[in-house]
């Protein structure tokens, strides 16, 4: 796929990029509401949506004043297709048992806080701003993660093996958050955004420090790894997430209460 | 062994100056954890600056049926109560 684009194109990509994955990851975090195992994790892990949600609105307004189309935050989540999605296809994947969703979790917070560390310093000053203001719930985010995590695997012979297997399962979707392609290149060169491959070894370092604790194995760092998300190539999972998120849109356009 | 997770009783400090007060109750299997599910539960409308967690079962509670003997005898006794010092309007929280 064709990545030479302007520097507005990239800038709109980079942002969908940051918007996209937190409205999926909302939407999926979402779909437990009402059905988790405690009405404790029921309120928290909507917390965690609600504050991924506002997120994504940031990012895609943003995105949509920057693409200069007329687009608005509403129309980029409601009325794209699954190929124009560019958010990671780790929180894409299903919730699964609760081991599932929490391992998931944990990969993406320790992903997605120094991501927005990072961010803070943007060049670009709305990206910085809003990265500020969200590093903040995503500190929380990681640290009632990463406590889960190590709860769950250190558990219960049942809760270790769950862990476990939610580990090796969701591993292979790990890799693409640290690629590089030509719409990350134009926004480093121009101090938009740092080199994600930068944050491999630190996110490794965390995620092993957490599995150690946890008593799970990780996985091999070299293991065959997915690809595509961040292209709009996504797994089968998203056109089902967006049936239903986007249902009310497409059925009644312009529906607003 | 029960599997149910022991009840903790949450107190919160709204704002510097005043004192934690009882907000309600969560479910967790230790202090940590129901320090952040009391953070998810009750505060997420910005209501703290400070929680403190304590177990339901280590909180021993006056008998209903000793209102009498505990509190009556205050009831009595008018000159234990400041009715005839007026409050300048301007002190809060007393």
């Amino acid at each position: 796929m064709a990545t030479e684009t302007s520097e507005a194109n990239a800038r709109f990509e980079c942002l969908l990029r940051q918007g996209d994955s937190t409205l999926i990851l909302a939407q999926r975090l979402a779909e437990w509401c009402g059905k988790a195992p405690a009405l404790e994790e029921d309120i928290a892990l909507a917390n965690v949506a609600l504050d991924l949600i506002g997120q994504a609105r940031l990012w895609l307004a943003y995105a949509g004043e920057t693409e200069g189309a007329g687009r608005g935050e509403d129309d980029l989540a409601y009325l794209r297709d699954a190929h124009d999605f560019r958010n990671l296809l780790l929180v894409e994947q299903p919730n699964g048992n609760y081991a599932d969703t929490i391992v998931r979790q944990f990969f993406f917070d320790a992903w997605h806080y120094p991501t927005l560390q990072a961010l803070s310093q943007s060049a670009d000053e709305r990206i910085a701003g809003i990265a500020a203001k969200a590093v903040k719930e995503v500190a929380y985010h990681l640290r009632r993660s990463g406590d889960l995590v190590v709860r769950m695997g250190d558990g219960t012979a049942e809760s270790h093996a769950k862990a476990q297997a939610a580990a090796d399962r969701l591993w292979m979707y790990t890799g693409e958050m640290f690629e590089r392609d030509g719409v990350d290149a134009a926004m480093i060169a121009q101090g938009v955004t740092r080199d994600a491959a930068a944050l491999r070894e630190p996110w490794l370092a965390h995620v092993r420090e957490g599995f150690v604790e946890a008593t799970l194995t990780l996985a091999a760092p070299d293991a065959w790894m997915q690809t595509g998300g961040r292209h709009g190539r996504h797994t089968e999972n998203l056109g089902y997430i967006l049936a239903e998120m986007q249902f009310l849109q497409r059925a009644y356009p312009g529906a607003q209460w | 062994m029960s599997k149910e997770w022991p009840l903790w009783e949450v107190f919160i400090r709204s704002q510097h100056g005043l004192a934690h007060k009882h907000v309600g109750s969560v479910h967790a299997p230790d202090s940590e954890m129901a320090i952040n599910n009391a953070r998810d539960v009750y505060t997420r409308r910005n209501e703290g600056v400070s929680i403190w967690v304590v177990k339901a079962a280590d909180i021993t509670a006056s008998s209903p049926t000793d209102k009498g003997p505990l509190f009556e005898p205050a009831n009595s006794k008018v000159y234990r109560h400041p009715t005839f010092f007026p409050m300048p309007e301007e002190v809060k929280n007393l």
